[in-house]
């Protein structure tokens, strides 16, 4: 059994007047005029470099941490590179109250994790999760706290399609278990 | 189980049962690769599967349309290691010639009413213009599909618009749009296949549904489809949809999540103000905003309807000296068709810059990016902060863009 439980520091996503920053697309998250890099080492240092007062990001963020964002993460194109660039830090997970589509099943399809959170908003209102805090996320099962304010966030559990390609490493290596009949 | 139109199409390329909610395994007609995402779809794929064949050639394609021809040397790079990679495997490039790819896809006859298409383009739903199921992935989905010829996904949940009334020139197609992305935000449609009814979308051209559909993207949805057509669809400039548009009708007790009435009568121009594609206004409520550049073109408003719009106001106003408006066709096959109507000549007169086929400046690699303080009105989809440049973009139709740039300002065309 995989270990499905992840501990990390939080960032969430806010703006310049301490608002969480909602339909954040590929564009901010990774800017089009880096879409020729096909290294994927290469694409960490452009993470958020075009989403207003995170430009530092790539500097900030430590391996394991936990990105916290506002619903809509990830509207707009297909890039791989906008998860790719977050797999490059070593980042731990994505959690945000909804993804764009397509953004989504590219996690999924890297096995990286983006897990939706219920009631974020008022949790947020009620400075029940800042940046700094640890949190852990057990996302098999969906159970989710906040160590440093000992609060219990609500978390959607990885559906069976996203942990069996989780648990795969990848589609591709998901794909390959299919074709030998060890799914 | 009756269905919708988006469970109907995956049902028939997929063994398993299909309803809304479940994940299924799919066929996919046609895989495609553009010059963005291309380069590592081809990476991913001699990563994994090494020399190996794809699933089927004839069925994959790659289609060049973002940075054409190649200016940078990075692009350069990029589309000639997908023609390298395209040759060794016997799949047919759309070069830099062609134009948009998912345009193409329907020009060519390859996306098809009742089909599955996918490719690294996030308006590949476009093709819900034409019935058929397209979607935009990333280039570890395409790789596998390249593969496979196979893609899971989610079957969506389906909404119902039914749109009330009816507008009339200059409000068009865009416009329709626009007022849609006004009403529904990136909430009511996210996620799901959005069905249009009511004598407004029945009666759009091609060029019309592919504006609607397009923008489905920024509604954060997943598809839209126009179930009912009539003669303008069909019409003369499209005649490579005559013999075979026959799309799938949802059946009469499908389920859908939620079904809105849009009051579209009397609608007047709209104009998405930066930075979000769902923050639109009347026009009037913008008139006097200051430009310096307009962009017609773009998956969104790139066909040859769009550009008879704006050469209906530039024949007789000249682009405002100082004003830059750059024009650029979808497909070769469009700018063929402004040649033969004499757009082309109509637009260069009127001072505008026309460029040859493609997407424009939605991002770096063709024109209509802009500079800090710049103000642009464009025909594209997206208004995001940063995205084509420091600038500040409006979004309009093309009658609107056009009679801007012959003001300096935001104008509807019946105010020139």
């Amino acid at each position: 059994m995989e270990n499905t439980i992840r501990r990390g520091r939080v960032w969430v996503l806010l703006d310049k007047n301490g608002k969480l920053i909602e339909d954040i697309d590929t564009d901010q998250i990774y800017h089009n005029a880096f879409l020729h890099i096909t290294d994927i080492a290469q694409m960490g240092q452009y993470a958020l470099g075009n989403l207003e007062g995170w430009k530092d990001f790539p500097k900030k963020c430590q391996p394991g941490d936990i990105v916290l964002t506002g619903r809509n993460f990830g509207a707009g194109s297909s890039r791989q590179q906008a998860v790719d660039c977050f797999i490059a830090l070593s980042v731990g997970m994505i959690v945000a109250p909804s993804f764009g589509a397509i953004y989504f099943r590219n996690a999924v399809n890297s096995g990286f994790p983006v897990l939706k959170i219920r009631g974020f908003e008022e949790l947020f209102d009620r400075r029940q999760i800042e940046t700094g805090d640890t949190v852990e996320i057990d996302f098999l099962r969906g159970t989710a706290r906040n160590l440093s304010k000992n609060a219990s966030m609500e978390v959607e559990p990885m559906c069976s399609v996203q942990y069996d390609i989780f648990r795969a490493g990848n589609l591709f290596e998901y794909g390959k278990m299919l074709a030998q009949g060890l799914s | 189980m009756e269905k919708t139109i988006i469970e109907k199409i995956i049902q028939s390329h997929s063994p398993d049962e299909t309803a809304a909610g479940k994940i299924v395994w799919m066929d996919l007609d046609i895989r495609s690769a553009r010059d963005f995402g291309g380069p590592n779809v081809a990476k991913n794929y001699e990563r994994e599967y090494g020399d190996s064949a794809p699933a089927d050639p004839a069925k994959t394609f790659f289609t060049f349309d973002l940075c054409v021809p190649a200016c940078t040397l990075k692009y350069a790079d990029n589309q000639q290691a997908c023609r390298e990679f395209a040759a060794k495997h016997g799949i047919k490039v759309f070069d830099v010639d062609m134009g948009i790819g998912s345009h193409v896809l329907i020009e060519e006859g390859l996306a098809l009413p009742n089909g599955t298409v996918v490719g690294t383009d996030s308006h590949l739903n476009i093709l819900g213009a034409v019935g058929c199921f397209g979607q935009g992935m990333g280039d570890v989905d395409i790789a596998f599909a390249f593969k496979t010829g196979k893609t899971w996904f989610e079957v969506p949940e389906s909404l119902k618009v039914v749109f009330k009334g009816s507008f009339k020139a200059p409000t068009s197609a865009k416009d329709l749009t626009l007022y849609v992305l006004k009403k529904l935000g990136t909430e009511q449609a996210a996620l799901r296949s959005v069905e249009f009814y009511g004598g407004a979308a029945k009666g759009l051209t091609l060029a019309g549904r592919i504006t609607l559909c397009s923008m489905v993207t920024e509604m954060a949805g997943i598809i839209g489809f126009i179930p009912e057509f009539g003669t303008s669809l069909v019409g003369e400039t499209e005649p490579f949809l005559k013999s075979r548009y026959s799309p799938l009708q949802a059946d009469p007790g499908a389920v859908y999540a939620n079904t809105i009435e849009i009051d579209i009568d009397g609608l007047p121009p709209q104009v998405a103000v930066p930075f979000l594609p769902n923050n639109v206004q009347d026009v009037s409520e913008l008139k006097g905003t200051k430009i310096n550049s307009g962009f017609i073109g773009s998956c969104t408003n790139g066909r040859l309807e769009d550009f008879r719009e704006a050469a209906s106001i530039l024949k007789t106003h000249k682009v405002k000296p100082q004003v830059m408006l750059k024009v650029v066709p979808a497909t070769r096959r469009v700018y063929a068709q402004l040649l033969e109507e004499g757009i082309v000549e109509d637009l260069f007169r009127s001072g505008a810059i026309i460029l040859n086929p493609g997407c424009g400046g939605c991002a770096e690699g063709h024109v209509g990016l802009t500079g800090k303080g710049e103000v642009q009105i464009s025909t594209g989809n997206r208004n995001f902060a940063g995205k084509q440049g420091k600038g500040k973009t409006f979004l309009a139709g093309p009658a609107v863009v056009a009679a801007s740039c012959a003001a300096g300002e935001i104008r509807s065309p019946e105010d020139l």
